[in-house]
């Protein structure tokens, strides 16, 4: 086994394992904090792909902006167990079918799924020069686009937060 | 409104001009007030090594007096006591024997003289009020005791040494 | 797959290196912290523990080592303990892409003075200080105390808002560089002039917002004593407490060390190439040079600190919004401007 097949392995377990601590924690602090390791182990793997801007903008972006906010959040509802309303009956068998639906059809799309081969050899497209290169040349229509967006969204926010002016 | 002193000063209450609300020359400004403290002489005194000398006018620790025979001068009228603001004295007076003049000067003296260091304020008025000189103040500190009663002092503590038996050892 | 021993040696020792040089100044950052206050309030200093009081840091470790650990009873036990390692760890990890040095050559060997040469060393810079926050929220919220939660609420939020104007005073700085690796900032300011030169007013945002996410006077509404009594580090005690403060001044000496990469040249100084002495001295020098910036910037902090008061929390918001942040915008389009006309 290569080096990288090793640390490939090891990163998948714990990004699993983390994954699984979000939904089965009790506390939501700790779950917020299982899932910025599992942030963390995937900007792993985009470092094994090679992708290293992508990397740390995962982590720059969501381990430490929005999960930051999370956790703020989180932190002054001061939500735990104690607290924590009693869930209707039905609420959970309603819960249980739409999830076990969700698992039949993302098993019935990926068995036919073929994977394709990764070609051997790193590719240099997720360096931040090639990456912003193709960013501004053939994509710039839709990169733009979702600037818009992305400003419409804090008008948004700022409109809602001046109101009671 | 009459202004209650004579040292008033009005406070500047003007909107800031544009040049104070930049921040920056008022932080400026500050920076270099510090920045020339540096320079300073330092006001510390390196206390044990070097000791800040006493004002000729220093009221420390107080001594009962002798006379130059080695007889306490103390009469026991107890006009410190009454002088004392801070009524820090207490004293016992008791009559001189016969035999005993070799060790008091007056036919009245104290049998017990205390003197509470921690209502004292060291005002030096027991100085001022002794009609037989027998009590001044020194320049020394009262040092820390770990309990109050170290703080009280009796005649053992106050009065000075004999001076003829000084000579003799 | 032929493993290159020798580069792993090489590699390990510079890591240990840095991470001793680090725990080494924030240790006697403390000391010099006390000093500087003291000569500015026309004070003596620590002078009791060795030669100018230069053992004080060993007496003050050594008395938080044997300090009572306490745990509060209802705080959450692994959260409590997991903060302040955060705090110290994030602190320790942004000293690895900074270049210390130019080239060293040992027996035919060139062993770059940098711990890793990555191409996106200020983006991983800028991951790792948006971090610095958790050690702060979890010490916080894990103590179960009124005054701690208040305390890292604030400093998740200003540390949030004035990362914003960080990275923007930044984009104008990489505009103009057009790397994003230190080392080639670096060595761009050796063949030319140093950044501070292009780039006043984006270095004035940068060195604001280090004070801010450095939690330093006048920002540090986190540790603010007299309203929170001690800040988000209130419940601890021992080396925990330690750690925290340790953490503080690591912060302080990374930023130092990056201001000075980013906008003085790094271990850059003038007449570097021109003066023909030998490469390996040329380094060292270069070292020096740049731990001399440091210092200053050090210098800087404590300057600062000891000069200007506590701002008040809504003041503090509305620099960082309504000033630093068009500010630094400014600074990018007049940048962007400049680079345009000159193409």
């Amino acid at each position: 086994m290569s080096t990288q097949q090793i640390i490939f392995l090891v990163l998948s377990a714990i990004s699993l394992a983390s994954a699984m601590g979000v939904i089965l924690s009790k506390n939501p602090v700790t779950s917020v904090l299982c899932l910025i390791l599992t942030f963390f182990t995937i900007a792993g793997h985009y470092v094994m792909l090679n992708a290293q801007f992508l990397a740390v903008v995962h982590i720059i972006v969501y381990a430490g902006a929005i999960m930051v906010l999370f956790l703020f959040v989180i932190m002054l509802m001061n939500l735990n167990a104690d607290v924590e309303p009693q869930k209707r009956n039905w609420l959970k068998y309603a819960g249980a079918i739409s999830g076990g639906t969700l698992l039949v059809i993302m098993v019935a799309a990926l068995r036919d799924a073929s994977m394709p081969s990764l070609q051997g050899g790193a590719t240099e497209i997720g360096l931040i020069a090639n990456l912003g290169k193709t960013l501004f040349h053939e994509y710039v229509v839709p990169f733009e686009v979702s600037s818009v967006l992305f400003l419409s969204a804090m008008v948004g926010a700022v409109v809602i937060g001046k109101k009671e002016d | 409104m009459q202004a209650l002193t004579t040292r008033v000063k009005p406070v500047d209450r003007r909107p800031l001009t544009f040049v104070e609300r930049l921040y920056i020359p008022s932080i400026l400004k500050g920076m270099m007030i510090t920045f020339k403290h540096i320079f300073k002489k330092k006001a510390t005194v390196n206390y044990p090594e070097e000791k800040r000398p006493f004002s000729p006018v220093f009221r420390g620790l107080h001594i009962l007096n002798r006379d130059e025979e080695g007889r306490e001068r103390c009469t026991a009228c107890g006009l410190c006591a009454v002088a004392c603001p801070a009524e820090a004295i207490t004293m016992e007076a008791a009559e001189r024997k016969p035999g005993e003049e070799n060790l008091y000067r007056e036919e009245k003296y104290a049998a017990r003289y205390e003197i509470n260091m921690l209502r004292c304020i060291f005002c030096g008025f027991c100085e001022e009020a002794c009609p037989k000189d027998a009590i001044y103040l020194t320049e020394t500190f009262a040092p820390a005791h770990y309990e109050r009663k170290g703080f009280i002092y009796g005649k053992p503590d106050l009065l000075i040494p004999d001076p003829k038996e000084k000579q003799t050892v | 797959m032929v493993i290159d021993w020798v580069f792993i040696v090489e590699k390990l020792a510079l890591i240990s290196g840095v991470l001793a040089l680090s725990l080494g100044v924030a240790m006697y950052s403390t000391w010099g912290e006390r000093k500087v206050a003291a000569i500015i309030q026309d004070r003596r200093g620590p002078n009791r523990a060795g030669f100018m009081g230069l053992l004080q840091p060993l007496a003050d470790g050594g008395k938080l080592f044997f300090k009572e650990e306490i745990i509060p009873t209802n705080s959450h036990r692994f959260l409590f303990i997991l903060g302040p390692s955060v705090a110290m760890l994030v602190a320790c990890m942004t000293s690895a892409v900074i270049p210390w040095g130019d080239v060293l050559t040992i027996a035919g060997r060139q062993i770059p003075l940098q711990v890793a040469d990555i191409n996106i060393g200020i983006l991983y810079i800028f991951g790792v200080v948006s971090l610095g926050v958790y050690g702060i929220m979890l010490g916080g919220w894990a103590s179960n105390n009124k005054f701690s939660l208040l305390a890292s609420v604030r400093a998740a939020s200003q540390i949030i808002s004035y990362e914003l104007a960080l990275g923007l005073s930044l984009i104008a700085l990489l505009m103009f560089t057009g790397s994003l690796s230190l080392k080639d900032i670096v060595e761009q300011q050796r063949h030319g002039l140093w950044n501070i030169v292009y780039q006043p007013l984006g270095f004035i945002i940068f060195l604001v917002c280090a004070f801010a996410e450095c939690n330093r006077t006048p920002f540090d509404l986190p540790e603010a004593e007299n309203e929170l009594n001690g800040g988000y580090h209130l419940e601890y005690s021992s080396m925990k407490l330690g750690f925290y403060l340790f953490a503080e001044y690591i912060n302080m000496f990374i930023s130092s060390a990056l201001m000075a990469s980013l906008y003085f040249g790094g271990y850059s100084f003038p007449g570097m190439d021109s003066l023909g002495l030998a490469p390996n001295l040329v380094t060292i020098l270069g070292f020096v040079a740049l731990f001399i910036k440091i210092l200053l910037f050090l210098f800087f902090f404590m300057w600062v600190r000891w000069t200007i008061p506590r701002f008040r929390y809504d003041q503090l918001m509305r620099l960082g919004w309504n000033i630093m942040i068009p500010l630094a915008l400014v600074n990018m389009l007049i940048t962007g401007a400049i680079i345009l006309a000159r193409q």
